[in-house]
């Protein structure tokens, strides 16, 4: 089963969120999708969730008995204990009864949330909420879950534990689609989207988003144009497009170097906001 | 310094509804008591019965205004035109002294009714029906009854519906498979058994600290509460739905809830005010639960001597809850066709090709 968005357009008043973006995530694997502040990621989410009418294209998901979500937000009560908040989504879900206790309990565990069931969900720390709020989206294994920025914020070891079940869901059966500002995570997954400004740059899995990737890119201390460069650690790294009439075809300057998510993603899109085919 | 000033400035302008506050509330205020703050009585309406009904009508002052004269009809009759609330005031002929019966759960007009009485003499000889000491407390519990359900209704409703927006949970709520008007009743059935509880124990504490009387059909009572409930309940949903954070609808509830103390009649008796204002208090729930509850605990009226106010408050519930509802569920789920979920296609799609 694969669920999609397809063509999908979304404006709010004269803005474009989403333009013509098509994605598919099929069951079984995890699709990341990347992308800087106001990329559409959260869109492109909430749209597959039903969150956000689209003004073209086509929604494909499962009904809403089987979709899971952790929204961008704590996505818990506050005020409710762990044990009460996993109890009021299960029950909407039809879980009651020892199904539900057993269940409860499974995912607390794997989750390492046990010690914490009685507390408030407003006294855990920002890492155990966001494990809350995944357990509450898949507590009723959801064919299609989707996690926005489940990992925004949390501590690395928390990063850890939120991936590992994001990835156990999927070997479930699930289709999980998550948006992430992590790239290392998102290297991970089975399927990349690279969004940027409500456009998919590039997408596919992380070997052929690099094999895909046309143009240089180097390294040096100083940039040769500073519209193309970004910083990476110590130094600057800079984007030489493939067959861009504007600029030289081969880099003039520094050393070129094997490029990561982090630099194909800048260099995507600083292609784009520069007008340069890549 | 400067600095601050402006950038309070900048915020200012952008917070439109402190701004109107600012704003528009003198304005309110000003107008209110220009027009409305009027504790004084010009005329109230009269029957006068008995045998002698048209000479006596004739010879009233104008302060007296005679809407019934039936000299065919008894004391009994003039009972229940001033517990119908068809009447201020009621003149009983056929005796001497005539018998001047007064509506005392209309404080204001039996309190000018009874002062021009009294300059009669002999003459007339005069009976308080309902509240026979003219005490404020008896008329003001049963409005404030109103008030406290207004409160709750508006503004705990709207901060509880609102705090889920504002913690994200309302998106969680979007993609489950519970229906938009279920969510709603969900959250306002705790607030409507807080409220109903807290009319009860009002209630009872007005008879018991005030000797309020309860001379009416308590079912009616809290038929005309539930229907009253409704109406301030989807007023509290609506305010929720045009409101981020709950300062926003502590603001906005402020709105809806200064009016009704106002205008309602609750203070300032609506015969009262002038025409231009009045009539916002004819618009205003609160008045016509007012109008209900003073009516069943101090007069003792029936049901269908209530029927206007308990079908403009039966109207009111229904649009104004649907309303809100409709507001409600196009905030809940703007991606999602309006089917239940147990209708939905195992993959279903969506969307505009």
């Amino acid at each position: 089963m694969t669920y999609s968005v397809r063509s999908a357009t979304v404006r709010f008043g004269p803005t474009v969120a989403l333009d013509d973006v098509t994605v598919e995530v099929p069951a079984g694997s995890v699709v990341a999708v990347v992308g800087g502040d106001g990329a559409g990621k959260s869109t492109l989410l909430r749209a597959l969730a039903g969150e956000v009418a689209l003004d073209a294209g086509l929604v494909e998901a499962p009904p809403r008995q089987r979709l899971g979500y952790l929204p961008a937000s704590s996505g818990s009560w506050a005020a409710l204990t762990v044990t009460q908040n996993i109890d009021f989504v299960a029950g909407i879900y039809g879980l009651a009864g020892e199904e539900l206790a057993a269940r409860r309990a499974e995912l607390l565990n794997r989750a390492s949330l046990t010690p914490a069931a009685g507390r408030l969900a407003a006294q855990l720390s920002g890492g155990m909420r966001r494990k809350l709020g995944f357990i509450m989206a898949i507590v009723h294994q959801p064919a299609l879950l989707i996690l926005d920025e489940p990992s925004t914020g949390v501590d690395p070891v928390s990063r850890i534990d939120l991936w590992r079940l994001a990835s156990e869901a999927a070997a479930a059966g699930a289709a999980v689609l998550m948006s992430t500002t992590y790239l290392d995570e998102a290297e991970r997954a089975a399927h990349l989207v690279v969004l940027d400004r409500g456009r998919v740059l590039v997408q596919g899995s992380y070997d052929q988003v690099r094999a895909g990737f046309a143009g240089v890119v180097t390294q040096a201390d100083q940039p040769a144009r500073a519209e193309w460069a970004w910083r990476r650690g110590r130094v600057l790294h800079e984007y030489w497009p493939a067959g861009a009439p504007s600029t030289p075809s081969r880099p003039s300057a520094g050393t070129a170097v094997a490029p990561d998510l982090e630099d194909i993603v800048i260099a995507l899109s600083l292609a784009r906001r520069n007008a340069v085919p890549s | 310094m400067r600095a601050m000033i402006v950038k309070e400035f900048r915020e200012l302008v952008r917070d439109r509804r402190t701004l109107g506050m600012l704003i528009v509330l003198p304005l309110l205020l000003l107008v209110i008591f220009g027009y409305a703050a009027n504790f004084y009585v010009s005329s109230v309406k009269t029957a006068v019965v008995g045998p002698q009904a048209v000479q006596t009508a004739t010879v009233l002052p104008s302060f007296f205004d005679v809407t019934v004269t039936e000299p065919a009809d008894t004391q009994a009759d003039a009972e229940t035109l001033l517990r119908d609330n068809k009447v201020d005031v009621a003149f009983v002929t056929g005796k001497t002294p005539v018998l001047a019966l007064v509506d005392g759960s209309n404080l204001f007009a039996a309190q000018s009714a009874v002062a021009g009485l009294n300059k009669a003499g002999n003459t007339v000889r005069t009976q308080v029906l309902y509240n026979p000491d003219l005490k404020t407390s008896w008329v003001m519990v049963p409005a404030i009854i109103g008030l406290i359900l207004t409160f709750i209704g508006t503004i705990i409703t709207s901060i509880g519906m609102v705090r889920e927006r504002e913690a994200g949970t309302l998106e969680q709520l979007a993609v489950m498979p519970i229906r938009p008007s279920r969510v709603i009743l969900g959250k306002i059935a705790p607030y409507f058994l807080v409220a109903s509880v807290d009319m009860i124990v009002v209630t009872v504490l007005g008879i018991l600290l005030f000797s309020v009387p309860f001379n009416g059909n308590p079912f009616a009572f809290a038929l005309g509460a539930a229907i009253f409930l409704f109406v301030v309940l989807g007023l509290g949903v609506f305010i929720s739905t045009i409101s981020q954070t709950a300062g926003q609808a502590i603001q906005t509830a402020f709105f809806f809830l200064l009016p009704q103390i106002l205008l309602s009649g609750m203070i300032f008796p609506l015969d009262a005010m002038a025409a231009g204002v009045r009539w916002i208090g004819y618009l205003l729930p609160l008045t016509y639960f007012t109008m209900i509850s003073q009516g069943i605990m101090l007069r003792g009226a029936p049901i269908t001597s209530l029927w206007l106010p308990f079908v403009v408050l039966t109207v009111m519930a229904v649009v104004v809850f649907t309303g809100a509802t409709l507001r409600f569920r196009r905030d809940l789920a703007p991606g999602r066709p309006a089917s239940p979920a147990s209708e939905q296609p195992a993959t279903e799609k969506v969307g505009s090709a």
